[in-house]
């Protein structure tokens, strides 16, 4: 990726990686593979290692309290270094946390009102920015057009990515530059995809009726990779593809850009 | 086949999820709603619509108690009866009294939710009077004896096979499955019914303030005969659907239209202001408006009036994916099924036992947020509900455990190191030599039941990140072109 409107290069940019949990246990390769990119873009990235969880799962579950610590902790961590400009962004490989951090958080703050945090927020939602949003938006990376690397690609934009954050343009102008403008359509793409997090448990049965949908929809695609933003989402469409036998697999929109680079 | 909506949640998920034929005629039907809904948001300018239509209805939620005061004052001086009813049984009361006074036998009844909410025909059948539904789905249901399982389509999880069977058996129509043939078949034994009732009864879309005015919304006729044929004329109508001036009712129709139907509009607008004057050629000699709580100011006092701005549309329920998997009776036994009944059924009963379930039956997707035409932030209201519920102890001891455990595990740094390498460790105890788990045990069954699991990596981030730090620093320096 070597293609950016803005020569970030001489800039100096600094910014937080937040890599959200699962990642951190499931998928550290989506880390790396987002820490890379940026670093591609002569960004530096800063990884405040006492991060822990963005405190989405116990937010969804409704239990705003202890989401509310949680908040309070990446707060803490990540607010300072934003106030000292020792970072000039958060970035998230994630569409739902960034969503979490940016709007759900403001619901923490009403309710637990305290002057510090709310000061802390203002300055964290406003600068926190999901992976291809910061590439595309803040960095200008503009890849033209190549030869087709992947010629059966789909896309399935995240709820919570397209939704709360309204973030659509940007993966699918780096994705149609990486398959030649043949991004493959995809059938009720923005339905769903079933995992919504505790959902996925307490609600098994409907979570995997949703998933077997997309998953038909994906095979008539002939897409063999979906993208995704999201590691949640791909976890359960992963977990829906390979025990229904289908070859598509969903991968995380930094694995493929990263992969991309060296095809 | 008809799920028990009276089986616990677990099983009416099951039980629906397995009824094949359902959730095809479910399926179908929705896809095809959404459709037209999809084209008829697109012709005009959706999110002004939007906008405005949110203003009215947040602005009479917020000033219920005046603008309900201005309506009783302006339907009473149009000559009017209004009756206040703070339960659903006090309404069924009132009802009945009326009914028993005017010696009334026979009911006619246009499509209503909250005459379901308040299960008005079963209590009006106690004192003998016969109720005949006249919507031709809500008639369909009737014959069947079944719930609608839509707020708009009630009849929406049968298919034309189903729906002529049922025609055929009791109305003994011939063998057909020409929906104008069923349609005539019906029409013939309704118009009966018309000609001979002697009460009307309607639910009501919109009552004006300003000008004391019941309107009802309805595509068959049914309805503008419900409230001009028979001498008696009664309207149950929520508190929450009163509208400050006739502009807002013109909106707001428009608004519930073309989301509920995709129509532009629908093929009546009813709009009842009194009952017949001297020198009218026709309508009822009585109107009567009973105005329902039922648990609605208990709405807003747990603090979701945005919930009371609902104007029963239904595009919540066509656009939601759970909703067309499950259908509508796995919601239970409540009137309004989908998004706005998850947050409306718990609410509203007193027995919050009822809907507890219901609020965690959603993906939090947010489909229905971005169709709601009155912008009800949905899904913040279900989490809210879901905060609510755990806070009162009643979601499942398990769950909440596990909650806890998580937040505890991720409040502290280096618990949540030490919680992660033990994940990482559950890798090495796997006799699989792929990637992922394809069987768990205990709860993450749940899981690997219908879906392979991807296994913890060897390293997490945070450890790879400390071995390759090395890498990045170097590519602090502007990497060479490549």
């Amino acid at each position: 990726m070597n293609q950016s409107k803005t020569d970030t290069k001489e800039m100096n940019i600094r910014v937080g990686l937040f890599v959200s949990c699962i990642v951190d246990v499931l998928y550290p390769q989506v880390g790396l593979a987002a820490a890379r990119l940026l670093a591609d873009q002569g960004v530096e990235v800063v990884f405040p290692e006492n991060q822990t969880c963005c405190g989405q799962p116990t937010f969804n579950a409704g239990h705003q309290k202890e989401s509310y610590t949680l908040a309070a902790n990446f707060l803490d961590i990540f607010a300072p270094l934003l106030e000292r400009r020792d970072i000039s962004a958060i970035v998230i490989p994630s569409g739902s946390c960034a969503a979490m951090i940016k709007h759900s958080y403001a619901t923490l703050i009403e309710k637990y009102p305290s002057e510090k945090q709310a000061r802390q927020y203002a300055i964290v939602s406003e600068n926190t920015y999901e992976f291809s949003e910061y590439l595309v938006d803040i960095l200008g990376v503009e890849l033209s057009p190549r030869d087709s690397l992947y010629e059966r690609l789909t896309y399935h934009p995240c709820c919570h990515l397209m939704r709360d954050l309204q973030i659509d343009r940007q993966p699918r102008q780096l994705l149609e530059a990486i398959t030649n403008n043949n991004l493959l359509p995809l059938t009720e793409a923005e339905t769903c995809c079933g995992f919504g997090g505790l959902f996925s448990l307490w609600n098994d049965e409907i979570s995997v009726e949703m998933g077997l949908r997309k998953a038909k929809h994906l095979k008539a695609s002939g897409a063999d990779l979906v993208v995704v933003n999201d590691v949640g989402c791909m976890t359960h469409l992963n977990g829906i593809l390979i025990k229904q036998g289908h070859t598509c697999r969903a991968v995380h929109i930094a694995e493929l850009l990263e992969e991309s680079e060296t095809k | 086949m008809t799920i028990n909506i009276d089986a616990p949640y677990k099983s009416r998920i099951r039980e629906a999820l397995s009824d094949s034929g359902t959730r095809k005629a479910v399926d179908r039907a929705m896809g095809e709603l959404a459709q037209r809904r999809e084209r008829a948001v697109n012709a005009i300018d959706n999110e002004t619509m939007r906008t405005e239509s949110h203003e009215i209805r947040e602005h009479a939620i917020r000033n219920l108690p005046g603008l309900l005061v201005e309506l009783e004052t302006n339907l009473t001086r149009n000559g009017c009866e209004v009756h206040w009813a703070r339960t659903g049984n006090e309404a069924n009361d009132i009802l009945k009294t009326i009914a028993r006074t005017r010696k009334i036998k026979t009911a006619i009844k246009s499509k209503s939710m909250v005459t379901e909410e308040i299960h008005l025909n079963t209590s009006l059948e106690e004192i003998g009077v016969k109720v005949v539904e006249t919507d031709l789905g809500e008639y369909i249901l009737q014959l069947a004896d079944e719930p609608p399982s839509h707020i708009v389509a009630p009849v929406i999880h049968k298919g034309a096979e189903d729906i002529s069977e049922l025609l055929q058996n009791e109305l003994g129509m011939e063998p057909t499955l020409d929906p104008s043939i069923m349609c005539d078949a019906a029409r013939k034994e309704l118009r009966k019914h018309f000609l001979s009732a002697d009460m009307g009864i309607s639910g009501c879309n919109f009552a004006i303030a300003e000008t004391g005015t019941i309107c009802i919304i309805t595509n068959e006729g049914n309805g503008r005969m419900v409230s001009s044929l028979p001498p008696v004329y009664v309207v149950i109508a929520g508190i929450e659907k009163v509208v400050p001036r006739v502009e807002d009712a013109i909106l707001l129709w428009q608004a519930a239209t073309r989301n509920a139907t995709g129509q532009d509009a629908s093929v009546y607008f009813s709009m009842t202001s009194g009952p017949k004057k001297p020198n009218h050629a026709d309508g009822p000699k009585e109107v009567h408006v009973i105005l329902v709580d039922n648990a609605r100011t208990n709405v807003i006092k747990k603090g979701y009036a945005d919930a009371l701005m609902c104007i029963r549309c239904g595009a919540c329920m066509d656009v939601c994916p759970v909703y067309r998997e499950i259908g509508g009776h796995a919601y239970g036994k409540t009137a309004y099924p989908g998004p706005i009944g998850s947050i409306l059924t718990p609410l509203m009963n007193e027995n919050i036992n009822i809907g507890k379930d219901l609020p965690f039956a959603s993906s939090l997707c947010g489909a229905c947020k971005d169709a709601c035409p009155v912008k009800i932030d949905l899904p913040k209201l279900l989490l809210e509900l879901r905060n609510d519920l755990s806070k009162e102890k009643i979601t499942s001891p398990f769950q909440r455990f596990l909650v806890k455990c998580f937040a505890w595990i991720s409040k502290k740094p280096s618990r949540y190191k030490k919680a992660t390498k033990i994940a990482g460790l559950t890798r090495k105890f796997s006799k699989e030599s792929t990637q992922v788990f394809s069987k768990l045990p205990g709860p993450l069954n749940r899981w690997t039941r219908s879906r392979a699991l991807q296994k913890p990596s060897n390293k997490t981030f945070k450890e790879t990140w400390k071995d390759s730090k090395a890498d990045f620093q170097v590519l602090k320096s502007p990497p060479s072109q490549k």
